[in-house]
């Protein structure tokens, strides 16, 4: 059972995660010709500040422990029923995302390997151009990347659906999270609710208005 | 009222199982569930056919002892009702019914629709209890105040039946309502509160070692209750689980 605890536990730290990494990339939003300088100027302080550096190995050690406990409690629940029932109609008594978890869960692990392709390994090995920042530093040019990236229908298309399963995999998680982790009072549960909601439909609009911006406004 | 019954059956164990179909006749709407049980195997001992197995005792939904898996839901489409107090009005003339053991790895089918439900037992066993000096020197229970607020949730949780409904519509086949309802009832109470910490670690592991799957909260289990057993009993196992896991010494 100790699983559910470290499952709880990682998630809440990948929610955290999404706030600072929606609350950072929000500078995208902004004209261009602004962007381009605050944005660089974020991205490198973002691969350099040693802080951030212990965040970010953090950040990759919940998204693998997460999806590996993740594999393994489904691999014990699977077993746990091994006859199935010819007649089964769980729609009667919970969610669909509540028990789609796993597999909400993976198409959120097929978009990051995708999306750290995209901009993670540009930033970190492959060749980019550059860029003078105002001060005069000359840093890899991650703006344009992305900029470019979401310049092409597919890519936004792409972007924008994938928040769906991000969304409706937080609309449980969230909540979830403070079940396992025996947080509930009477008092304080409907905020709880509340706020799983309200977050999930934020961070996913929230990234979603990013590529959608871009492509339109821009 | 005409129905088509499309059962489990199973001889043993060991053997495979299959549903058949069995249509029945003459079923009134005022007749309970494991009445209508009883018609058809009246009807199949006519035909010098097996009856069907099936597990009932009290028939007033409070043993425990009842457990059909009915058209995809544990103790059929009401709520809070076990399957002795569920009622054939709830079905309509020419109605197909599909009627399924429960269905767990750690509940494994003896015949037909009876399961082996002792993975309970042995969780009650490793834990489940309060141990007391009967040597002359008991403590009359009233004699300790406490708190209505804290005896209403203790009762609540009490009055789960271990049925196993919850298992049986988890969909990882988890026993965490049940375990919860028994680790609540007591940990509540200030009799159980001596041995809160090996209760909970005990309970929880021999859960574990039952093969019952784990709680992913889809909150299944606390709506097929027959006795709307809460989902803050989960919760409170969980805190005491956590408590006792880092704070016990051995």
């Amino acid at each position: 059972m100790a699983k559910k605890y470290w499952m709880a536990a990682s998630g809440l730290f990948l929610c955290i995660f999404l706030v600072g990494h929606l609350a950072g990339n929000l500078q995208l939003l902004l004209p261009p010709n602004e962007a381009k300088d605050a944005f660089n100027a974020y991205a490198l302080f973002m691969t350099t500040f040693p802080a951030v550096k212990i965040l970010s190995y953090l950040t990759y050690a919940s998204i693998l422990f997460h999806a590996i406990d993740g594999i393994m409690l489904t691999v014990k629940n699977n077993a746990a029923r091994k006859e199935k029932y010819a007649y089964n109609k769980p729609s009667a008594n919970s969610v669909w995302t509540s028990r789609y978890m796993g597999v909400l869960g993976t198409a959120i692990l097929v978009f990051l390997v995708i999306h750290l392709w995209a901009f993670w390994a540009g930033m970190h090995s492959r060749e980019i151009p550059t860029y003078t920042l105002a001060d005069g530093t000359v840093v890899k040019d991650l703006y344009s990347e992305v900029y470019n990236a979401f310049k092409q229908l597919w890519y936004v298309i792409l972007y924008v659906v994938c928040m769906l399963p991000l969304g409706l995999h937080l609309s449980h998680g969230f909540t979830s999270a403070f079940q396992s982790l025996g947080l509930n009072h009477s008092k304080y549960n409907s905020i709880i609710s509340f706020a799983g909601i309200a977050f999930s439909i934020l961070i996913s609009i929230g990234f979603a208005i990013i590529p959608l911006t871009i492509y339109f406004k821009y | 009222m005409k129905l088509t019954l499309k059962i489990w059956r199973q001889k043993g164990p060991e053997d495979k199982g299959a549903i058949q179909t069995y249509p029945v006749d003459g079923i009134d709407g005022d007749m309970s569930f494991l009445e209508m049980m009883d018609v058809l195997n009246e009807q199949l001992i006519e035909k010098g056919e097996e009856p069907v197995a099936f597990d009932h005792d009290c028939r007033e939904g409070i043993c425990g002892m009842c457990s059909m898996y009915i058209n995809g839901r544990a103790h059929g489409p009401k709520r809070g009702v076990t399957t002795c107090q569920l009622h054939m009005r709830s079905f309509k003339d020419g109605d197909t019914i599909y009627i399924e053991p429960w269905r767990s790895t750690a509940f494994p089918v003896i015949k037909d629709l009876v399961v082996d439900r002792s993975a309970f037992d042995r969780i009650i066993q490793s834990g489940g209890f309060v141990s007391v000096n009967t040597s002359g020197n008991t403590i009359d229970a009233n004699a300790t105040p406490i708190e209505k607020e804290n005896a209403d949730k203790a009762f609540d949780a009490a009055t789960c039946i271990g049925c196993g409904a919850c298992v049986a519509s988890c969909k990882n086949a988890s026993a965490m309502l049940f375990v919860s309802a028994k680790v609540s009832q007591l940990a509540l109470l200030p009799q159980g509160d001596p041995e809160r910490k090996s209760r909970a670690l005990n309970m929880v592991n021999q859960m574990d070692e039952e093969g019952f799957g784990n709680c992913t909260n889809t909150g299944a289990c606390a709506v097929e209750c027959p006795k709307e057993i809460s989902l803050e009993n989960i919760a409170r196992m969980n805190r005491e689980f956590l408590k006792a896991s880092i704070s016990k010494e051995s």
